[in-house]
């Protein structure tokens, strides 16, 4: 069931550029068992669009099937969702985006929906350059169907049945750098400050941007043994960076710890700011990103943060050369060569 | 020579190639100069699921009485393939000709007595002219053809005008290929007595008629109808839906002043994705389709019934193929028909409509987005392999320049700022239909949540019982609306004229139409009727319960559209009788005539013609 939230908040709530404040972004809800990752996945979402001054009706939300694909349906109730099948979204995602290049397009998607039944919509979607943000909710299992193994499931990992993973896992960041995603992060729900402004920095690539983020299943997947359990998580958690995103020209200072300071400069004026924290790490280059994860996965950590970002992304618009114009604001007049011309063609078919 | 009757634009060729030697643009030089001798001529692709040296056939109706079905019975056979000549002896009528190359002597067992043998000579004589090895190949088969034109009175300078368009641009290459011509022409002036006595002779019965492929219109068809994205995943027979729609937009669709494209293509990694791109698109408000063949709308099955359930927009073309699974993946078949109406789980039912010519693949088009935008669901175009890999004779295509695209109940920023509280699926005009919103309209009104779950009028997921039968009746409301917005059917008589009727669908028209014709020779009355679209009309539902008797012709084993017609309108089953052809060949007229005959034989008296 989906339930509508209540509408008192508190009056003196700070407005956005656009005048709406945080509440404006939220969605109904949530009817996920308390305490599950997905539902601070999805406040940071509603943060980070209310920050970025997203015109709630200029994004579409879209996702495949499973717990994480329900989350659209709590956030950002002023836009279009589009709920569709099973391992199917980024698809329907890009039959999207090919008809109006102008919105913001943002996926949400699972680690059943992704690394198995959408595996190969996954890889042909970052293959393709698609303008969207995908975040895979990845608990490590299937919570909907009560709580079997999924394909990002750790080799050695117990579930709450008692039963130990034999496979060995998908490790969809790697994969999506590997793939030539121009943005790939990873998150933890339970790391509000780095999730939002990796999520920030996301919407804004003018490219595919990838966030795999550790979603705990409360229910089936946070016992002891779990490799995705909150206690796990925080145990082995390790971040590449701290990381900020700072829109064109906004002016905010931030306390940075030692270390060494790197600004990402995107094409629009937009600065990442990094705090690093690895070593022999570059979030501008591929090798490096892919060293960082293996190096961590071989100390048994979960490196979080921004892991790659290419600057000079191009989307599938680009490289397929479509109108700057959204295809679905075309006339007939623009788009049908009319009788006269279809006299000729009959012409020369004779 | 055989001093027979001379039988004049009556005659089929069949002409043995190898895939993949250039054969494929001599046969079709043939061809079109028969028809732009006037002269109704229908050429069919028989080819092997092979890219290179397996078997393939072009076999060539001309038809003085404009019979553009397939016809049994092989006048002349040319052989330029010793891997199938023993076969291809065998398919040639008693009577008939057998054109081999004569370079090597006949081993004794390829003689028949029956028939009439005329060698030439085409390696021996393309060795000698040419010496480039690619144009030894080449010119065997012009070579042919010039011996074709002048045993069979095709007019030489109708074929020369054709060269020199084909190689407009390349004018170097057009010599070399007239010469090959006139190779050929000389040999059978020397050594043959000519023309035989089945020929051409110059007509004008194809006035304004034009030649082109289905699957070209098709292409062409979704240009006229401002498709501006399309997806797809490459399968035989559908692929050059695709390829057409790509070199028509390149044509037309790409800005002059910034050299961008005002359309989208993406080639999919399968005909899921492929599917699902076009919902995308759809449900963002451009027109957007796909193409493919039976096995892949079997993959788009659950793709589709989200598309009915959520009520999105959806094009899709099925180039049928002869099934079941891979089939025979170059030979036709119309065995889609139950998986397309009714494809995906649940309860569910499609638009199909069901082009005969080019003309109407055209067409098809151009109401295939209509439909899809008035009605909110898929439509699905039924072609198959003959309509869409075969050049046809077909009126010309034509537009009407006033005709605007339908775009459905669509509503903008002015109608949703006027509106209390928007439903998605509220049907405010009692149809069934209901009024959408594309995302982007409106800062806070107008959105909503698309999804495949239950959900009740305000798109809100339901799980209640009531709201649930509420949409799916809804869905049938809609589904009644449809019958009177699809394409009727085309009856061919003003009143009753039989007991008995024919009922056909695309492609079978051509052998139906011939068939129908040689009946009224033999003083046999029945009517027909040609289905264009399901669901059915009230026409349909007439013609059928107006007749004791319904032959029902289809090219496939289990009768599906017989199944279709009694599920859909609960006839009889005892009134309708299969008229099947399901070997992968087009449907003949004489096929068709056993069949209607032997049931007319077993039947009663009362089930004759009145007359």
């Amino acid at each position: 069931m989906t339930y509508v939230r209540p509408k008192f908040r508190h009056p003196e709530l700070q407005k956005n550029k656009l005048g709406y404040t945080v509440d404006y972004y939220e969605g109904a809800l949530s009817t996920l068992c308390a305490g599950c990752g997905h539902d601070s996945i999805s406040a940071g979402i509603i943060q980070a669009a209310y920050e970025m001054n997203i015109e709630p009706h200029k994004l579409a939300k879209l996702s495949g099937i499973g717990c994480s694909s329900k989350t659209p349906a709590y956030f950002l109730s002023n836009s279009h969702g589009f709920n569709s099948v099973h391992g199917r979204m980024p698809s329907v995602a890009t039959g999207a985006n090919l008809a109006n290049r102008d919105l913001t397009y943002f996926g949400v998607s699972g680690d059943g929906d992704t690394a198995s039944i959408g595996m190969g919509q996954f890889v042909h979607v970052i293959r393709r350059s698609l303008n969207m943000t995908y975040i895979v909710m990845n608990n490590g299992c299937y919570g909907l169907t009560k709580g079997q193994d999924s394909a990002t499931a750790d080799q050695g990992s117990k579930n709450k049945g008692g039963n130990v993973n034999l496979f060995e896992s998908i490790d969809l960041a790697s994969l999506a750098i590997e793939l030539g995603a121009t943005f790939v992060a990873q998150s933890f729900s339970g790391d509000k400050a780095q999730l939002v402004p990796l999520i920030k920095a996301a919407m804004n690539h003018p490219g595919f941007a990838f966030i795999n983020v550790i979603s705990p299943c409360v229910t089936f997947n946070n016992n002891v043994g779990s490799t995705k359990s909150y206690d796990y998580v925080r145990e082995h958690i390790g971040a590449t960076a701290t990381v900020d995103f700072v829109p064109e020209m906004q002016e905010i200072s931030i306390e940075y710890g030692k270390g060494t300071h790197k600004n990402v400069t995107m094409h629009d004026g937009s600065v990442i700011q990094l705090h690093k924290l690895a070593e022999d790490w570059n979030p501008l280059d591929r090798q490096s990103a892919m060293n960082a994860v293996i190096n961590a996965k071989a100390k048994n950590e979960i490196l979080t943060g921004l892991l790659y970002v290419n600057p000079d992304a191009h989307d599938l618009h680009d490289i397929i050369k479509t109108s700057d114009r959204p295809l679905n604001t075309l006339t007939k007049e623009e788009l049908c060569p009319g009788s006269e011309m279809l006299n000729e063609i009959n012409a020369d078919l004779r | 020579m055989a001093g027979k009757t001379d039988k004049i634009n009556d005659f089929v060729v069949r002409f043995a190639n190898v895939n993949g030697t250039g054969s494929a643009s001599a046969n079709f030089l043939f061809t079109k100069a028969i028809f732009r001798m006037g002269v109704p001529v229908t050429p069919k692709n028989i080819f092997p699921s092979n890219i290179q040296g397996l078997p393939t056939w072009y076999e060539v109706r001309v038809s003085e009485k404009g019979y553009l079905g397939r016809r049994e019975g092989i006048d002349l056979l040319v052989s330029v393939n010793p891997q199938s000549m023993l076969n291809d002896i065998k398919s040639v009528r008693t009577g008939g000709y057998f054109l081999y190359d004569s370079s090597k002597k006949l081993h004794a067992e390829y003689i028949r007595e029956d028939i009439n043998y005329i060698g030439v000579p085409l390696m021996q004589m393309c060795n000698e002219a040419y010496t480039d090895a690619r144009q030894r190949q080449l010119f065997k088969n012009i070579i042919y053809v010039g011996a074709l034109a002048t045993l069979l009175d095709i007019e030489f300078n109708v074929l020369e005008d054709l060269l020199s368009e084909q190689f407009k641009g390349k004018e170097k290459l057009i010599p070399a290929n007239v010469k090959a011509l006139k190779l050929g022409v000389d040999y059978i002036h020397a050594n043959y007595k000519y023309p035989l006595e089945f020929r051409v002779e110059r007509r004008d019965l194809l006035k304004d008629k034009i030649m082109i492929e289905g699957n070209s219109a098709c292409g062409l068809g979704a240009v006229y109808a401002g498709a501006t994205v399309a997806a797809w995943y490459p399968i035989t027979p559908s692929t050059s839906v695709v390829e057409a729609f790509m070199d028509y937009s390149a044509e037309f669709r790409v800005d002059k002043i910034t050299g961008k494209n005002n359309f989208a293509i993406v080639q999919a990694e399968d005909e899921l994705s492929a599917i699902g791109m076009v919902i995308g698109a759809s449900w963002n408000g451009a027109r957007s389709f796909t193409a493919t063949s039976g096995p892949g709308v079997s993959l788009m099955n659950e793709f589709l019934g989200l598309a009915y359930f959520a009520e999105i927009p959806t094009v899709l073309v099925d180039v049928q193929r002869t099934g079941p699974s891979t089939g025979m993946p170059t030979r036709t078949q119309q065995s889609d028909i139950m998986e397309a109406a009714y494809a995906s789980h649940g309860d569910t039912k499609h638009v199909l409509l069901f082009p005969s010519t080019p003309k109407e693949c055209f067409e098809s088009m151009l109401d295939a987005f209509d439909l899809a935008e008035g009605l909110q669901t898929p439509v699905i175009v039924m072609t198959d392999l003959d309509l869409g890999m075969n050049d046809h004779v077909s009126p010309p295509l034509t537009f009407d320049d006033s005709r605007e695209y339908k775009r459905g109940k669509v509503l903008d920023a002015a109608a949703l700022e006027k509106i209390e509280k928007f439903g998605r699926y509220l049907d405010i005009d009692k149809d069934g239909i209901t009024y959408r919103t594309l995302p982007g309209t409106h800062p806070s009104k107008g959105s909503f949540f698309t999804r495949g779950t239950s959900r009740d009028e305000y798109a809100t997921y339901t799980e209640d019982s009531a709201a649930y039968q509420h949409n799916m009746d809804r869905l049938i409301r809609k589904w009644d609306t449809a019958k009177n917005m699809v394409p009727a059917p085309q009856v061919y008589q003003k009143k009753n004229e039989s007991k008995n009727g024919i009922l056909f669908f695309g492609t079978s028209q051509y052998a139906a139409e011939e068939a129908m014709d040689i009946l009224k020779e033999e003083k046999i009355v029945v009517d027909a009727i040609r289905l264009k679209s399901f669901p059915f009309n009230k026409d349909v539902e007439y013609f059928i319960n107006s007749h004791d008797t319904v032959f029902v012709i289809e090219q496939n084993r289990d009768a599906q559209m017989k199944s279709l017609l009694m599920i859909e309108l609960g006839v009889d089953p005892k009134k309708l009788i299969s008229v099947l052809n399901y070997d992968g060949m087009p449907i003949t007229a004489d096929n068709i005539l056993n069949q209607v005959k032997v049931n007319l034989r077993s039947s009663s008296k009362s089930l004759m013609s009145k007359n």
